[in-house]
C-alpha cells in the first residue's frame, strides 16, 4: 500500500532539505581539515630559528647525519619587500583610479576604465606573470636592464602591483559611491576647492571602506604564487634587496612541498600555517570593520 | 585681491589633481591593452611556426627534432578539471546556499556564511599543499579504489598503469570544486535572499511543502543568478594554477580516465616556463593566450547573466 500523497511529499521535503544541511557541513569540512593539518604539521616548525635562519640545503636523514630544520627568514623578508613595493605602486594608482571612476564618472574615460578594470580582474594570475615577465624580457632585449634582472624581486613586485591595481580601484570606487552627494555639494558650496573636497571630505568619510579594500588587495598579493614563480624566482640563500631572485613564502611552500625531505617539508607546513593565519586574520578583521561601519550606519 | 589669488591657486591644484586621476584611469585602460599586446607578441614565434594546428596538436616535445608543440592535451585538461569541479561544486554550493538563505535561523546564518566565505581567503598554494599531503593519499587508498570497484566498467573510471598515484584529473577537480565553493555559494545566497517573500508565501498558501515552496519560489526566482554564479566559478576554476599543478599529476599524456594524471594550461606554464628555451617559451605563452581567451569568454558570460539578475531585482523591488 502506498503512503498517502501528502505524507510522501512531506517526506521528500524533509529529505531534500536535510541534504541541504549536509551540504553545509560538507562545505565547512575542507577549511577545518586545512586548518587542522597546518597546525598539526606546521606548529612544530615555528621556533625562533624559523624567523631568523634560512632553509638548510637538501639533506637526507637516511644517510645518518642529523638534518637541521632551519627557517624561512629571507622568504619572510622577501614577501614583505615584494608586497611593500607592490603596494607602493598599486595603492596610489588604484585609489586615484577609484576616485576618477567615482568622482568623475561622467567623464569619457570612466566607462572604458571601469569595464577594463573588471576584465583585468578576470584574467588568471599566471597570465599576469607571463605578461610582466614579457615586459622585463623586452627591457633586457633592448639593453635597458641586465638580463639577470629579468627574474628579480622588482619584476615580482610589478606583477603583484598589476594584480592589485584594478582590485583597489574598483573597491575604492564602491566605497566612495556610498558617500552621499549632499556632502560633496555642501563642501563645494562652502567654496572648498574640488581636490580638497575629494581628498579631505569624500575620501576621509569613506576611509573605512577604502582601507578595507586596500587591505584585502594587499592580503591577496601576499598569497599569490603563480605569478611570482615566473617573475621573482626562488632561492634559499640570503637576499640583498629585490635586485636578484627573491624568495617568498608562497613560492617556498611550492618549492618545498614535493622535495620529500622531512626538514624542508616541515618548513613548508610552517610557512603555510603563518600564511593561512595571516590571511584569516586580515579577512576576519576586514569583515568586522565593514560590518561595524555599515551596520552602525543603517541601523 | 587675496581672494582672487587663492582662487587661482585652488584652480591650479584642482587641475593638477584632475590630471593625476586621469593618469590613473588611463593606467586602468592601458594595462589590459598592453597585456594583450605583450602576450600576443611573446607568443608570436609559436603562432607563426605552428599556426592553428597548435590547438589540436597532441605532442609537446622540445627535444627531438622536429620540435613540436601542441595544446590539445592541456586544453582538454583545463576543460575536464573545471567542468568536473562544477559538477561537484555547484550542487553542494546550491544546497548550502538554500540551507543558509532559507532554513537557517538568524543566529546561525551569519557566522556559518562567514566561515564558508573564509575558504576564499586561503591561498591557492596552501590548498595545493593540503591536497598533496591529505587529499592525494586519501584518493589513492580510499576513493579511487572504491570508485574503480563500482564504476570501473566505465572507461571514465578505468585504472591504468601509472594512474594509481592518487594525483589525477579527479583529484585536481575535487580541489577546484572546494576552491570555488565560496564564490558560487555567496553569489547564490544573495540571489536567493533577493527573492520577495510573496513568492514563498504564495506557494505555501497553496499547500506546498517547505521544499516545494523553496523550489517554486526562491530557486526558480534566483535561477539566472545561480547560473551566473556557476559560470563565475567556472572562470575561477579554469585560471587556477598552484593547487592544480600540485595535485593533477603533471603528465603530458592525454588522460582518458579520471584516475589518469594530466596537465592543464596553467599547470603546464607553471611547470615548464622557468626552464624553457625561447621557442618553447613562446609556445607556453600561447597556452597563456588560450587560457586568457577562455577565461575572458566565461567571465563576460557570467557578468552578463549576473547583471540581468540585478536588473530584475531592481525593477521588482
Amino acid at each position: 500500500m502506498r503512503p498517502p500523497k501528502r505524507l510522501r511529499r512531506k517526506a521528500k521535503s524533509f529529505v531534500l532539505l536535510g541534504l541541504c544541511g549536509v551540504a553545509v557541513l560538507l562545505m565547512l569540512a575542507p577549511l577545518a581539515s586545512i586548518l587542522f593539518t597546518c597546525f598539526a604539521n606546521g606548529a612544530g616548525a615555528i621556533t625562533p630559528a624559523f624567523f631568523l635562519k634560512n632553509p638548510p640545503s637538501a639533506c637526507n636523514p637516511n644517510l645518518g647525519a642529523p638534518c637541521p630544520v632551519g627557517g624561512v627568514a629571507d622568504a619572510i623578508l622577501g614577501t614583505l619587500l615584494l608586497v611593500a613595493l607592490a603596494s607602493l605602486i598599486a595603492l596610489p594608482l588604484g585609489i586615484l583610479g577609484g576616485i576618477y571612476l567615482s568622482e568623475f564618472a561622467e567623464r569619457p574615460l570612466a566607462r572604458p576604465a571601469r569595464f577594463l578594470a573588471d576584465v583585468m580582474t578576470g584574467i588568471p594570475s599566471i597570465v599576469i606573470g607571463v605578461f610582466v615577465f614579457g615586459i622585463f624580457y623586452f627591457f633586457a632585449e633592448e639593453g635597458w636592464i641586465s638580463s639577470f634582472s629579468v627574474i628579480s624581486g622588482y619584476t615580482g613586485a610589478v606583477a603583484l602591483a598589476v594584480i592589485m591595481i584594478p582590485v583597489v580601484a574598483r573597491t575604492c570606487e564602491e566605497a566612495l559611491r556610498l558617500v552621499p552627494i549632499s556632502i560633496r555639494e555642501a563642501s563645494l558650496a562652502l567654496g572648498i576647492p574640488r581636490h580638497r573636497t575629494i581628498l579631505r571630505i569624500v575620501l576621509s568619510s569613506a576611509r573605512g571602506g577604502v582601507l578595507t579594500g586596500a587591505l584585502l588587495a594587499v592580503a591577496r598579493a601576499g598569497g599569490e604564487t603563480a605569478p611570482l614563480l615566473l617573475t621573482a624566482g626562488f632561492t634559499t640563500g640570503t637576499i640583498f634587496g629585490l635586485s636578484g631572485w627573491t624568495p617568498s613564502l608562497p613560492v617556498l611552500i611550492y618549492e618545498f612541498s614535493a622535495g620529500g625531505y622531512a626538514n624542508t617539508t616541515q618548513l613548508a607546513w610552517g610557512a603555510a600555517l603563518i600564511l593561512v593565519l595571516m590571511m584569516l586574520v586580515i579577512s576576519v578583521g576586514a569583515r568586522l570593520a565593514l560590518r561595524n561601519r555599515f551596520g552602525g550606519r543603517s541601523a | 585681491m587675496r581672494g582672487a589669488q587663492q582662487r587661482r591657486t585652488a584652480r591650479a591644484f584642482d587641475r593638477a589633481f584632475g590630471w593625476f586621476t586621469v593618469a590613473a584611469a588611463a593606467t586602468l585602460i592601458a594595462l589590459p591593452l598592453l597585456l594583450v599586446t605583450i602576450v600576443a607578441q611573446n607568443a608570436w614565434p609559436a603562432l607563426v611556426r605552428f599556426g592553428p594546428g597548435f590547438l589540436i596538436g597532441k605532442l609537446w616535445d622540445p627535444n627531438l627534432p622536429p620540435i613540436t608543440f601542441g595544446a590539445s592535451t592541456f586544453i582538454a585538461g583545463t576543460l575536464e578539471t573545471s567542468v568536473i569541479a562544477l559538477l561537484i561544486g555547484v550542487p553542494l554550493s546550491i544546497g548550502g546556499a538554500v540551507f543558509l538563505a532559507e532554513l537557517a535561523p538568524d543566529w546561525l546564518r551569519a557566522p556559518v556564511a562567514a566561515v564558508v566565505d573564509l575558504l576564499a581567503a586561503v591561498p591557492s598554494v596552501v590548498f595545493g599543499l593540503w591536497g598533496l599531503y591529505v587529499l592525494v593519499p586519501y584518493m589513492r587508498t580510499s576513493v579511487d579504489p572504491f570508485l574503480a570497484k563500482y564504476l570501473g566498467w566505465s572507461p571514465l573510471f578505468a585504472e591504468h598503469a601509472g594512474s594509481q598515484s592518487g594525483a589525477s584529473i579527479l583529484t585536481a577537480s575535487i580541489i577546484l570544486a572546494i576552491m570555488i565553493l565560496p564564490t558560487i555559494s555567496s553569489v547564490s545566497r544573495e540571489a536567493l535572499r533577493a527573492t520577495p517573500d510573496s513568492q514563498r508565501e504564495a506557494a505555501l498558501s497553496l499547500g506546498a511543502t517547505r521544499w516545494e515552496a523553496t523550489r517554486m519560489g526562491p530557486l526558480a526566482y534566483a535561477r539566472t543568478g545561480i547560473f551566473g554564479a556557476a559560470i563565475l566559478g567556472l572562470g575561477r576554476a579554469m585560471g587556477e594554477t598552484m593547487a592544480v599543478t600540485m595535485t593533477v599529476g603533471n603528465s603530458d599524456n592525454f588522460a582518458t580516465s579520471l584516475f589518469d594524471p594530466g596537465q592543464t594550461l596553467s599547470s603546464k606554464i607553471a611547470i615548464n616556463f622557468g626552464n624553457a628555451l625561447p621557442l618553447e617559451r613562446a609556445a607556453l605563452v600561447e597556452l597563456g593566450l588560450i587560457l586568457m581567451a577562455l577565461s575572458l569568454l566565461v567571465n563576460v558570460v557570467a557578468r552578463l547573466l549576473l547583471r540581468s539578475m540585478t536588473r530584475i531585482g531592481r525593477t521588482t523591488a
